[in-house]
């Protein structure tokens, strides 16, 4: 793999192979926990939180990591640091924890954190890994916070709990947006609006 | 007495797994082997079975962890690396199994079984369950039943697809796009189950 600069790895992960639209990837907790902001918010910082430390231990170990092991040694990495976020959570904000349920423990089996740390990490030097789990992290947030303000938005007149001037008064809420096939709804649009826009789609995810 | 309504509650949970509950099309688990391997009817099948044999299983296994390693020890907070190596361990044990035993039904699942240990279905049943705080029978009913609803939700997904393969869609919304929005009317329709069951 040739040197690529900080700053082309940090674009890349953030836009042009924006985890969600391109790869078509970790859209498990996309989907489930973007009906409120709020929700959307604590589990984007748990993702990026996650994906950059994993990043970063990986690249340090990838010296010392078996190759025919090396999965099992990334998911433990990655269980690490989920455990961390899980019992921070329970400790300091029990109610979002119950919120987030499940969803906390799935960031392990999310197919971004462990993609970035099989194809890039362990080829790149600590820093430079970093910056890339960050930036994916950030790339897959930004997906994520779109979808769900505009969920949060059609569905019950507001964004963080707070009430939109024009939306909350004149709106007829779409309670569907903040069900099930409101999220389906929502990503689509956005991967077609995403594929549409960016240059050279090809758009062949498998 | 009890065990006549445990029963009744572990069916009851095991239908509601399939249709209200489904979940793919409520809890959007497993929806990456959901857009990637749900273009014909056939390896929809086979994934489908495969993940109703292993959800079951493990599902099952975890809750003997859970219950009796993992809550004496007070060590539940580590559920989430158990779970992953137990899912893991069994999947491969079984792979081990069917290529020694069955090589006809190991060339027809096998390819998919691997596939299934990153499949977070199968650690969200476990974690659902937890979470829910299911007895032994409902807990097992309910591995069942969510692992059968997958497979109906991707069966159905693959017909709908192959049936869509001479229409002319919109370049943006090829592939994951057009599948996210029948995925989107299927959800809705399921929604119409609610209130099947009380």
């Amino acid at each position: 793999m040739k040197k690529r600069s900080p700053a082309d790895v940090a674009i890349q992960a953030l836009w042009r192979d924006n985890p969600v639209f391109r790869q078509i990837l970790g859209i498990c907790s996309a989907l489930a926990v973007t009906n409120l902001v709020l929700n959307t918010l604590v589990m984007c910082a748990a993702l990026t939180l996650t994906t950059a430390a994993s990043c970063l231990t990986v690249s340090l170990l990838r010296k010392y990591t078996p190759d025919r092991i090396r999965m099992m040694v990334q998911t433990l990495i990655i269980a690490f640091y989920v455990i961390l976020i899980d019992i921070w959570l329970k400790a300091f904000w029990p109610e979002m924890g119950r919120a987030l349920g499940p969803y906390v423990g799935l960031i392990i089996t999310n197919c971004i954190i462990m993609g970035r740390c099989e194809a890039f990490a362990r080829f790149n030097p600590p820093g430079l890994a970093c910056l890339d789990g960050l930036a994916s992290g950030l790339g897959y947030a930004f997906v994520l916070l779109a979808i769900s303000v505009v969920r949060e938005l059609l569905g019950m007149g507001s964004i963080l709990g707070l009430p939109v001037p024009w939306f909350a008064t004149h709106w007829d809420k779409w309670i569907i947006m903040v069900m099930p096939p409101g999220a389906f709804f929502t990503l689509a649009c956005l991967v077609w609006l995403f594929r549409s826009l960016a240059p050279n789609a090809e758009g062949t995810a498998k | 007495m009890s065990t006549h309504t445990e029963l009744w509650h572990a069916m009851v949970v095991c239908f509601s797994a399939v249709f209200t509950g489904n979940i793919l099309l409520t809890t959007f688990l497993g929806m990456c082997p959901f857009l990637g391997v749900s273009r014909e009817v056939k390896t929809a099948l086979g994934l489908g079975l495969a993940v109703v044999f292993v959800m079951t299983s493990t599902t099952v296994l975890n809750w003997l962890v859970y219950r009796y390693v993992l809550m004496p020890l007070q060590l539940e907070f580590f559920r989430f690396i158990i779970f992953i190596i137990v899912i893991a361990a069994f999947v491969q044990l079984v792979e081990m199994i069917l290529d020694r035993y069955s090589p006809l039904l190991y060339q027809k699942l096998g390819i998919f079984l691997p596939l299934i240990t990153v499949n977070c279905a199968i650690l969200g049943a476990s974690l659902f369950m937890v979470i829910r705080e299911y007895r032994f029978l409902t807990a097992a009913a309910y591995g069942f039943g969510s692992g059968i609803g997958w497979l109906l939700a991707i069966l159905a997904m693959a017909g709908i697809r192959q049936k869509l393969q001479p229409a002319r869609i919109p370049r943006g919304l090829q592939g994951p796009g057009i599948a996210l929005i029948i995925a989107g009317l299927m959800a809705l329709a399921f929604i119409g189950f609610t209130g099947v069951l009380q």
